[in-house]
């Protein structure tokens, strides 16, 4: 399914539960998703107009009447145009906002360099009390949400919008905090977030004919990082490979860098986007160009492997 | 009491607890004293023993750093004690430079990076609207701050939502930071921007207290549009030397001996 579209279903049920949940937009309410909410809750669904900051700084205030607001745009212009209103509005305020951003990385695709957010992670990462949440599918995506507007902090999606393989089936039990354990071994660990999963199991397949058995996780939530599965992964395969369709700085990489410098220190590698800007593309086409594929997975895995 | 003697004694606790630190944002803090003493005295309904409480009316102040003039007011009408005050800026205190609604009772929003208040008080006059609960939401924000984007864009949403449960001060002191707003960047004619932002506006001297009471009741029952009133005001406000000090009142030392000087004036 869509991932919007699933977005959008879950939503609904939730706002039929919780009546404190408003919708707020600019501009991209169809792009995001949100567009049928308007015409099953007028009264709770506000379209701000292309103002992404006023949006933000609105949220807030609404927050602050206690109301539960999900703020919504692209990625970069609803985590990066607005970051001093994120970091004051809401975190420094302690509200409880919830920031969508959709089509983040290569997901953008032809809307290219300008509308594409690679530093998105990072930037939320270093906020306070911020919680960074990456859906790999529909099926984790809808049994977050529930948990998502429980949570009392702020809380980031960064998701695609479209269509995504599906990785979990229906028996798929969801914790927010806790990452999933999607194969098990004790050669390497591989930590993926996000879009790149599927390759991740892929490449796991691959490898365990080769025979490197991989420990494949998925961080699901970037921020907080669930250490204790980092740590104890870690432990026993003594590499590890992180894998995001993000910058290698300050994402998921710089979390399970950051963690184990400290704790453990591992020989690590990514395979992440190298510092560099974004353009035009399809998305198959960006993840070749920014060595996001599932051929420099294995390659990166295999040189771990190597690596004495 | 009576708003002269409120606004006197606002001034007063000001520069004290200005004074306790050394240096703050005086000027701004003054040209507001009126304001929100005959805000806090006449209109708005709260109440200082139990500073949430439902349905109450909202102050954002979005001129953040004017914090020390809304700390004075809250005081003044009991949310805390005087002593607390004399906590302005030293480390673990209640009352820091801009507002912070996590730390000080009866605070509604925290504020402080210029532009964001404004659409927060849009947000909070949005959900009040929602809740149906007949608050009436009001903001200050700076003539300098309009030079913000955000401002406009805040603006402009509430014009274009109708949000009369919405009133918007804007404190005309005429001066920032670098120079008088007149010379840096001239955001003038207020009433014409605004009245084009779907506003409804009322101009004011923003010191005469007859004045600021009027306008507030008029702009309470002013249905279908948000109203602004925007106050002509003195940055530094009721005490002679930081009045002509001028631009260099906006952030200043309040010394001992000025503090006697001050109160003195302030009687």
């Amino acid at each position: 399914m869509e991932m919007r579209k699933a977005y959008a279903a879950t939503l609904a049920k939730l706002m039929e539960e919780n009546k404190n949940i408003v919708i707020l937009d600019a501009d991209l309410s169809k792009a995001c998703g949100t567009g049928p909410l308007y015409e099953k809750f007028p009264n709770r669904c506000f379209d701000i107009g292309i103002a992404e900051t006023n949006m933000t700084s609105i949220a807030a205030g609404m927050a602050t009447y206690g109301c539960i607001p999900f703020i919504h745009s692209f990625a970069p212009f609803v985590a990066r145009r607005t970051f001093d209103q994120i970091a004051v509005s809401i975190v420094y305020a302690e509200q409880k906002v919830v920031i969508v951003g959709t089509d983040p990385g290569v997901w953008t695709a032809a809307n290219g360099g300008t509308h594409m957010s690679f530093e998105d992670v990072a930037a939320m990462r270093a906020l306070p009390n911020m919680v960074v949440f990456e859906p790999v599918d529909s099926t984790q995506l809808t049994l977050a949400l529930p948990q998502i507007v429980e949570c009392p902090n702020p809380v980031y999606i960064r998701m695609a919008r479209k269509e995504v393989p599906d990785v979990f089936g229906s028996d798929y039990k969801f914790d927010l905090f806790k990452a999933d354990t999607l194969t098990q071994g004790d050669d390497l660990t591989i930590i993926v977030s996000g879009i790149n999963t599927p390759d991740c199991v892929k490449a796991a397949e691959i490898l365990k004919d080769e025979g490197i058995n991989v420990n494949l996780i998925n961080m699901h939530t970037i921020k907080p990082l669930d250490k204790a599965t980092v740590l104890e992964s870690a432990k026993r395969t003594k590499k590890v490979l992180t894998v995001e369709n993000a910058n290698c700085i300050g994402g998921l990489y710089g979390a399970v860098a950051e963690l184990l410098s400290k704790e453990l220190p591992t020989k690590c590698d990514y395979v992440a986007v190298n510092d560099e800007l974004g353009e035009v593309g399809t998305t198959d086409e960006l993840k070749i160009r920014y060595g996001l594929t599932l051929e420099k997975i294995l390659e990166k895995a295999r040189n771990l492997i190597k690596e004495k | 009491m009576d708003t002269i003697s409120r606004a006197k004694e606002i001034r007063r606790f000001i520069l004290k607890s200005i004074n306790s630190f050394g240096v703050g944002h005086v000027g701004g803090s003054l040209s507001i004293a009126d304001i929100l003493a005959v805000l806090y005295e006449k209109h708005m309904r709260v109440d200082p023993s139990n500073p949430k409480k439902q349905g109450r009316d909202r102050f954002v102040l979005s001129k953040g750093h004017a914090g020390p003039a809304l700390y004075a007011t809250l005081c003044s009408f009991g949310f805390f004690d005087e002593s607390e005050l004399l906590t302005l800026n030293k480390i673990g205190t209640h009352l820091p430079s801009h507002c912070n609604a996590v730390l000080t009772k009866g605070v509604d929003v925290s504020a402080g990076s210029l532009g964001q208040g404004i659409s927060c008080a849009v947000g909070v006059a949005l959900a009040s609207r929602l809740a149906g609960d007949g608050a009436h939401i009001y903001s200050i924000v700076g003539d300098g701050e309009t030079q913000e984007g955000q401002v406009w864009e805040a603006f402009m949403q509430a014009g274009f939502r109708q949000l009369d449960n919405l009133t918007v001060f804007i404190d005309n002191n005429g001066m920032q930071i670098d120079d008088v707003t007149n010379k840096i960047l001239r955001m003038e004619d207020f009433e014409a921007k605004m009245k084009a932002f779907g506003f409804n506006t009322i101009r004011i001297d923003g010191h005469d207290h007859v004045a600021i009471d009027n306008a507030i009741t008029k702009a309470k029952s002013f249905k279908g549009m948000p109203t602004a009133i925007i106050a002509d005001t003195v940055k530094g406000k009721g005490v002679s030397f930081y009045e002509q000090m001028g631009v260099g009142n906006h952030s200043t030392n309040v010394t001992n001996e000025q503090l006697e000087k001050a109160l003195a004036e302030l009687r």
